[in-house]
């Protein structure tokens, strides 16, 4: 079995790139002075003695390889230590911050790969036409503009107008799917949207990059050959063969913004993985980023493993070894 | 292309038809891109863009000292109204109107695209120098060297950027320095894998071995041989870079860990926008639209520069030119009413 072979090799260099992040992200985040720390801890009117005691209750005093390896011991068991001013467990915070994350990330997958697609593949069907031309210069406004630009826009044109006369489903801040699915929906969409516009225009640059170089090729000529009727010579030959890319691409974005989608979620107050990752960064709560980064860096390994075998499958002269 | 230069062309080409003893001219690879660029309409207009943004943010000064308006000093009384709001544009001499604390928000955008500016030229150039290094020595030794780059290269771009951004403002305090260090670290991975890819492909060609067989040591074959021949992707890829850096500093100030207040950013200015775009629809506005403006240009410019480079293009300007001449032929035969209309073999 080639492809169990391949698999356990790939987790194998994944765990490695996950020690790597892991470790770069212990010793970057601690060579900060632990008194720092503890003082921010303590609060400003703390005596030594309470800033002493802080040190020592999170073992911040003992040698920094003593500590490294507490940190490793407690990962390799699936203890990511526990937040400096809660005392919550971290993977108990990231358990209640991914479904906002996470619900951002899936249903703006599915409005960008429509739209980025869909636009996509009429470009590259009709190049250099009047469609093709305002698809283009619609990709490079949505390139050139800031996701924080983007919402803040949403915002102060769609959402104000509309809540001021009294239209209040769509919404800012986050409502989950169990307090009502039309709640949850006007809660995300312009989340959504904003995650999406700048996405889609990733995605419908690529796809028509790739279908026009794929549509030159001469097996699609043959296609044509033989009478295939258009419709079938895009859909059966042509777009599978340009998706390819796409896919990989897909994966890669997709393990990156579940590691925190961190400027949609701060602009629409939705909590989850990225904007409690940024709290944590104004605390200096040190476990909860070190956690986050982690579960971050996991999600892009894992997205992709995945994205390899997809391909593999995908394109039939791709073998796995 | 204007008429009258195509007009000059038909002519020189018909002078080429009678008399076709002109020398051949040999033109360099950065001529033909030149010569495409520059027929590229758009492209010329985003440079021309890019050049202006340049000279306002250099003479900001120069339009402090005409509004009279310190960067920034606060002007509670012109530059707010009754209700302590900011004061729109054009209103007591504030061409773009003022921010929240009654400063001059045109003065500040300029100051800001100092910023914006240097940090995307800056980190550019930084991330360009190390992804190429990198890029060519895991290329050209290949084995340990470029397994060990290569997973180096994997773990950063594994990293949660943003967050990770983000903290590494916070552990050394945020500063332009931090800044840049930050945007170039993410940034040259990009590069680094082109190069390595283009290394890859050029150390098999002959002139290499040559270059090798003469006594020609490693680096010599990577920074004489190799480097001049990849130089054209990198270049495309720093253009594209260039507005990445601009967005990353605006994000990282807009989370208010990039440029501190009272030093103006776009992006810090945005965020302060963002409580006050129910009474200062400008404050939020111009900022935006400087910073859209501004990348906008050069992802223009980049695709316009790649384009350029890309022989292919050659064709596509040339069969636009034919199309054109065809419809004007057409054009001039129906005005004469002569005979039947030249087919256009080109769009059929």
């Amino acid at each position: 079995m080639a492809i169990f072979g391949y698999i356990v090799r790939r987790i194998l260099t994944g765990i490695v790139v996950i020690w790597l992040v892991s470790t770069a992200a212990f010793f970057l985040f601690f060579a900060r002075p632990v008194a720092t720390v503890a003082r921010e801890l303590a609060g400003h009117a703390a005596t030594p003695q309470v800033i002493n005691e802080v040190i020592n209750n999170l073992g911040l005093n003992q040698p920094i390889m003593t500590q490294y390896w507490h940190f490793l011991d407690g990962l390799v068991h699936g203890n990511l230590g526990y937040s400096y001013f809660t005392q919550e467990p971290v993977d108990t915070m990231l358990k209640q911050d991914l479904p906002p994350t996470v619900s951002l990330v899936i249903g703006g997958m599915i409005l960008w790969l429509i739209v980025g697609f869909t636009a996509g593949i009429i470009s590259a069907t009709r190049a250099r036409s009047l469609f093709d031309r305002t698809t283009n210069v619609l990709v490079l406004i949505g390139l050139s503009m800031p996701v924080f630009v983007i919402g803040e826009l949403l915002i102060w044109l769609v959402f104000q107008p509309l809540y001021s006369h009294g239209f209040t489903w769509i919404n800012t801040g986050y409502s989950g799917i169990s307090s009502g699915v039309g709640s949850f929906f006007g809660h995300m969409l312009l989340p959504w949207i904003t995650l999406a516009a700048v996405q889609a225009a990733i995605y419908t640059r690529l796809s028509r990059g790739q279908l026009l170089e794929v549509l030159g090729e001469d097996y699609i000529r043959t296609a044509r050959a033989k009478g295939l009727p258009e419709r079938r010579v895009l859909f059966r030959h042509a777009v599978r063969a340009a998706l390819t890319p796409v896919v990989s691409q897909l994966g890669v974005d997709v393990g990156q913004l579940l590691g925190g989608v961190v400027v949609v979620e701060v602009v629409f107050g939705l909590g989850g993985i990225g904007q409690v990752s940024v709290q944590a960064v104004y605390q200096d709560n040190l476990p909860v980023i070190i956690g986050f980064v982690i579960i971050a860096a996991v999600f892009v390994v894992v997205a992709n493993i995945i994205v390899d075998l997809v391909y593999a499958a995908l394109d039939p002269r791709v073998r796995i070894t | 292309m204007s008429i009258l230069e195509s007009s000059a062309l038909d002519a020189q080409q018909a002078a080429d038809g009678q008399a076709a003893t002109r020398p051949v001219e040999g033109h360099s690879q950065w001529q033909l891109t030149w010569r495409r660029l520059r027929s590229d309409r758009v492209s010329m207009i985003a440079l021309g863009v890019i050049i202006i943004m340049v000279i306002l943010a250099i003479i900001a000064p120069a339009f402090a000292a005409i509004t009279g308006h310190g960067v920034n000093t606060a002007y509670p009384i012109q530059g707010e109204n009754d209700a302590g709001n900011p004061v729109g544009p054009g209103v007591n001499g504030f061409w773009l109107g003022t921010d929240s604390t009654g400063r001059d928000l045109f003065v500040r955008i300029l100051y800001g695209a100092r910023i914006s500016l240097f940090v995307g030229v800056v980190t550019t150039l930084i991330a360009t120098v190390v992804g190429v290094a990198v890029g060519l020595m895991a290329g050209y030794f290949g084995g340990i060297i470029d397994t060990i780059l290569g997973r180096f290269t994997d773990a950063v771009l594994a990293f949660p950027y943003v967050i990770l951004a983000l903290a590494l403002a916070v552990v050394f305090r945020p500063s332009l320095t931090i800044i840049l260090a930050v945007i170039a670290f993410f940034s040259w991975a990009a590069i680094a894998r082109i190069v390595r890819g283009q290394t890859l492909a050029i150390k098999e060609k002959e002139y290499i071995e040559a270059a090798r067989s003469l006594g020609a040591g490693p680096f010599r074959i990577m920074f004489v041989d190799i480097l001049p021949n990849l130089l054209a992707p990198v270049l495309v890829v720093g253009t594209l870079l260039i507005p990445n850096a601009v967005v990353f500093e605006a994000t990282l100030s807009y989370l208010g860990l990039g440029i501190q207040p009272p030093t103006p950013s776009w992006g810090n200015m945005l965020a302060d926008a963002s409580n006050f775009y129910q009474v200062a629809w400008w404050y939020l506005a111009f900022p935006a639209l400087f910073l859209l403006i501004t990348t906008l240009a050069f992802n223009l410019l980049g695709d316009g520069i790649r384009d350029a480079m890309d022989p292919r293009t050659e064709r596509l300007i040339a069969a636009r030119r034919m199309r054109q001449r065809r419809a004007r032929d057409r054009k001039r035969a129906a005005d004469a009413g002569q005979g039947p209309a030249i087919p256009d073999t080109v769009n059929g």
